[in-house]
């Protein structure tokens, strides 16, 4: 009896590794919720011209501070009220989605290359050129990011597009780190030294035989990376440094919006309100993404 | 010990010279002439434009005005402010005691309520009690902190009218700032009820402040606990049949609390970034609103100063951590 049943199991095929992955990763349900989420986020923003009530710019004069529809004075027209100028509240958040996300993509992607490529080649070369990378990489650490982001925004001048750089470059030596030790670990191991036996260049050791092996904490710091650039962004658009108004942006939307606080919560609630679950979601699926990628996890 | 103390004392000068060179070529970076940005719209004479380049010693060579950057910022001097042409050092100074009141009283509350809440979930990991702190800590983690503090002010302000908007003590008192911490200064002045006024301005910026702590560190000492409750010596502590709470707050704990001292040294840096925010949004009279406002007002000493100033003690601050945890975790200080 006992002996069919662990034959019936060699014969049986190992899960797809997707579908191993799905396996972990759903067993969080935070980070199932949290990847719904990001793919309501996303869709949101794709579709945002199409979904928004309104041109997130339009100013209905007639309709100043108007309030959400459930409370008095509220009308279908403006479902979660308008702003002091008469905006849709409601549209301006669907096309923040668009611009919170596309941060977010540019951010990871800048800081990912760039960490990706000093973080290789400073852990497969060493040496000197290591020690001034990742000197380098502890003065960035030294400084709090937001103050950086804030001095790298005041050389530039406030923009999105300077935020955007400020913040890649902030977040730039947690990759570098990353990749850095995640090569020098891989760097003995066996398979790497038969790859030196056959031949390979270094641009071939590193990129095409080191790096796939370094990938899985770098997937979950790039997923939590996306809840920082959102994060920073915001706060740079709320102290006027990052996207400048009438830019639909989450945090630049808060940043006026301390003068209504007494008699217009909503201008001052859902702005954050979408904030604060976009980074939520980020961060619930990149906890997922560790548990499931984390080989101390699996059994 | 002494030699694993120099060690550390001697990481912290690459650290140090980066930071110099980084706000050293602030100055340079920007785009535009420094005399012209100095001189404002009205513009300058070229003859005048010459004479203050040479005040400002901007036609030496970028090493020699590098070096006599450093030599002054070793004397203290940190130039002059564009704007208020007092010197930089000075103004700091008087506004640094209130961001270190704020953010002290931000730690303490982050800590008192972060601690216990993650020993607790730790303990009872899978519990309802563990899912809700895990729950909310990574809501506060993720938490926009000045959007956080304008709901504060909603609600226990505008809504409650329990706490003063902003400021740090009420008009109606007028407080010698002996030691510049407005908590102290109230209690011993003479006047009744400012100590009360300056705690009731104090507290919501504080909780405001320690939120994003408060979630770093209730993470951090619940991972932290589960990894030493698998240790053997914590069975082999139960199995001499020790009470539980003797097992977890002796045995447990102490070697639980190592990494997590170390985080609550590294979350200063995070507390002053966020103290931009937080004096932002309720109008604190500290470094960081000032640095913001010198962003603004384009007033590049001050700027260069405030960055400096904060850089080299968080480098400190690190180092502060760095030979704790070399006291309190002797395996640390051997190693190279």
């Amino acid at each position: 009896m006992n002996k069919t049943l662990i034959i019936t199991r060699d014969n049986e095929a190992p899960p797809h590794p997707l579908k191993e992955f799905w396996n972990y990763f759903s067993e969080n349900k935070g980070a199932v919720i949290g990847l719904f989420f990001i793919i309501f986020a996303i869709t949101v923003a794709v579709f945002a011209d199409v979904l928004a009530p309104h041109n997130p710019f339009d100013q209905y004069r007639d309709a100043l501070l108007q309030p959400p529809l459930w409370m008095h004075g509220g009308s279908t027209k403006f479902l979660l009220g308008t702003d002091d100028v008469g905006r849709d509240i409601m549209s301006r958040l669907i096309h923040g989605a668009r611009l919170s996300l596309f941060v977010g993509v540019i951010v990871v992607t800048l800081s990912l290359a760039a960490g990706i490529i000093l973080g290789v080649t400073s852990g497969y070369f060493g040496g000197y050129y290591e020690v001034f990378v990742m000197r380098l990489m502890d003065i960035i650490l030294a400084l709090p990011s937001l103050l950086l982001a804030l001095a790298i925004v005041a050389i530039l001048g406030p923009s999105l597009k300077n935020a955007i750089l400020a913040i890649a470059i902030v977040v730039l030596p947690h990759y570098v780190r990353l990749t850095r030790a995640s090569v020098i670990a891989e760097k003995s191991k066996d398979y790497v030294t038969a790859s030196r036996v056959c031949g390979s260049g270094p641009f071939r050791m590193m990129f095409a035989v080191l790096l796939p092996n370094c990938m899985a904490p770098l997937i979950v710091q790039a997923t939590l990376g996306f809840s920082t650039a959102i994060l920073d962004a915001a706060a740079l658009g709320f102290l006027g440094m990052g996207a400048q108004p009438p830019t639909p942006e989450w945090g630049a939307m808060l940043a006026s919006s301390l003068q209504f606080i007494q008699r217009a919560w909503w201008v001052v609630t859902f702005p954050g309100l979408a904030i604060l679950l976009t980074v939520l979601a980020f961060n619930l699926a990149g906890d997922g993404l560790r548990d499931a990628l984390d080989p101390k996890m699996k059994r | 010990m002494i030699q694993f103390f120099f060690r550390r004392f001697f990481h912290i000068f690459p650290a140090f010279i980066g930071v110099t060179l980084l706000t050293f070529s602030l100055i340079h970076l920007i785009p535009g002439d420094p005399v012209e940005l100095r001189a404002g719209e009205r513009g300058i004479d070229p003859v005048r434009h010459a004479a203050m380049k040479a005040e400002m010693g901007l036609d030496k060579p970028l090493y020699v005005q590098y070096l006599r950057y450093i030599g002054n910022v070793f004397q203290g001097d940190l130039g002059k402010s564009f704007v208020t042409k007092k010197p930089v050092l000075e103004e700091f100074l008087t506004l640094f005691p209130a961001t270190l009141e704020l953010s002290f009283c931000a730690m303490i509350f982050a800590v008192i309520f972060g601690l216990p809440a993650g020993i607790i979930a730790g303990v009872k990991r899978g519990t309802v009690f563990d899912h809700t702190v895990m729950g909310v800590s990574l809501t506060g983690y993720s938490m926009p902190i000045f959007w956080w503090g304008l709901l504060m002010i909603l609600f226990f302000s505008v809504h409650l009218g329990w706490t003063p908007v902003s400021g740090r003590i009420s008009a109606l008192f007028w407080v010698d700032a002996d030691t510049g911490f407005m908590l102290i200064d109230a209690f011993y002045s003479d006047e009744p009820g400012a100590f009360k006024s300056a705690l009731s301005h104090l507290i919501l910026p504080a909780i405001v402040l320690g939120t994003i702590p408060l979630a770093v560190f209730a993470r951090m000492t619940r991972s932290s606990m589960l990894e030493v409750l698998k240790e053997d010596y914590v069975r082999t502590a139960k199995a001499k049949g020790l009470s539980p709470s003797r097992v977890i707050m002796v045995h447990a704990l102490r070697n639980a609390m190592i990494p997590v001292i170390t985080v609550i040294g590294l979350q200063t840096g995070v507390l002053l970034a966020g103290a931009i925010l937080t004096e932002t949004i309720f109008a604190w009279p500290g470094v960081g609103k000032w640095i913001l406002e010198s962003i603004r007002r384009r007033d590049y000493p001050s700027i260069q100063g405030g960055i400096l100033i904060i850089a080299t003690l968080i480098i400190f601050v690190n180092l502060g951590v760095d030979i704790l945890y070399g006291i309190i975790n002797p395996r640390i200080r051997h190693t190279r």
